[in-house]
């Protein structure tokens, strides 16, 4: 049988569709409290640095921000070709390497703290 | 084969207006942006939180903005679609048999919102929130 790439892309666009389905809305909630006046005690300075210097605290925002980052990707990938743009291979290429950049990103930050 | 094959014309663009049913299907594809940009705030958070204190106060300052709380809200309202939209399929993308039956549909999208509702409190209150 052909090998394709198909499973791996739609894979982590599935992960990544569940996981911001199960906590985009609350953390964005989470970065609207300030605004509000209500200061959410993980935000202040030295609990967010513990947090993400923890090893699994590291795990944890690298994998919210790599899923979103791949699944907003592929996703846009498709809604352009709903939109008209039928330069898929392009859009491919642009989006995917887009959401690796950022991924690259934020491994490099988390890893300076 | 004689005679032409028909071929229903459909517009490059625009062809989503057609049909409410195509109008809900690209605003649950266009969620991906908000969804997409919520994640380049938090990897602005995450630089500003590795370059020390004042540069990640000056981000949290930032947060309280007119412009940031329009920007919170709107990503709110797509992410909610998001959620409710991606859960609503669940029992069309994983279908549970149960015996000779199919789990009922009600069952498998009603677990998805009681765990997004567990794991959405779990994480406010972890997070100090109240």
């Amino acid at each position: 049988m052909a090998k394709s790439n198909k499973p791996v892309i739609w894979g982590l666009f599935a992960a990544g569709g569940t996981v911001t389905a199960f906590v985009t809305p609350a953390l964005v909630l989470l970065t609207l409290l300030p605004a509000a006046g209500v200061m959410p005690e993980l935000l202040a300075y030295d609990n967010l640095r513990a947090f993400a210097g923890h090893w699994l605290g590291k795990a944890a925002v690298f994998a919210v921000i790599f899923l979103s980052l791949w699944h907003a990707a592929h996703r846009l990938r498709v809604t352009l070709h709903d939109f008209g743009v039928r330069a898929d291979l392009l859009v491919a290429i642009v989006v995917y390497l887009a959401a690796a950049a950022g991924s690259l990103a934020a491994a490099y930050y988390l890893l300076r703290l | 084969m004689t005679g032409k094959p028909y071929v229903r014309e459909v517009p490059r663009f625009g062809w989503f207006f057609r049909q409410p049913r195509y109008m809900r299907y690209m605003a649950r594809e266009v969620t991906c942006i908000f969804i997409g940009a919520y994640a380049v705030v938090l990897l602005v958070a995450l630089k500003r939180l590795s370059e020390g204190r004042q540069a990640y106060e000056a981000f949290l300052q930032a947060l309280t903005s007119p412009a940031s709380v329009i920007f919170h809200l709107v990503v709110l309202a797509f992410a909610l679609y998001h959620t409710t939209s991606w859960f609503n399929v669940t029992p069309k993308a994983m279908p549970i048999q149960a015996g000779e039956d199919f789990l009922p549909g009600w069952v498998i999208v009603g677990a998805h919102y009681a765990a997004w509702l567990l794991v959405s409190v779990a994480l406010l209150v972890l997070a100090g929130a109240f």
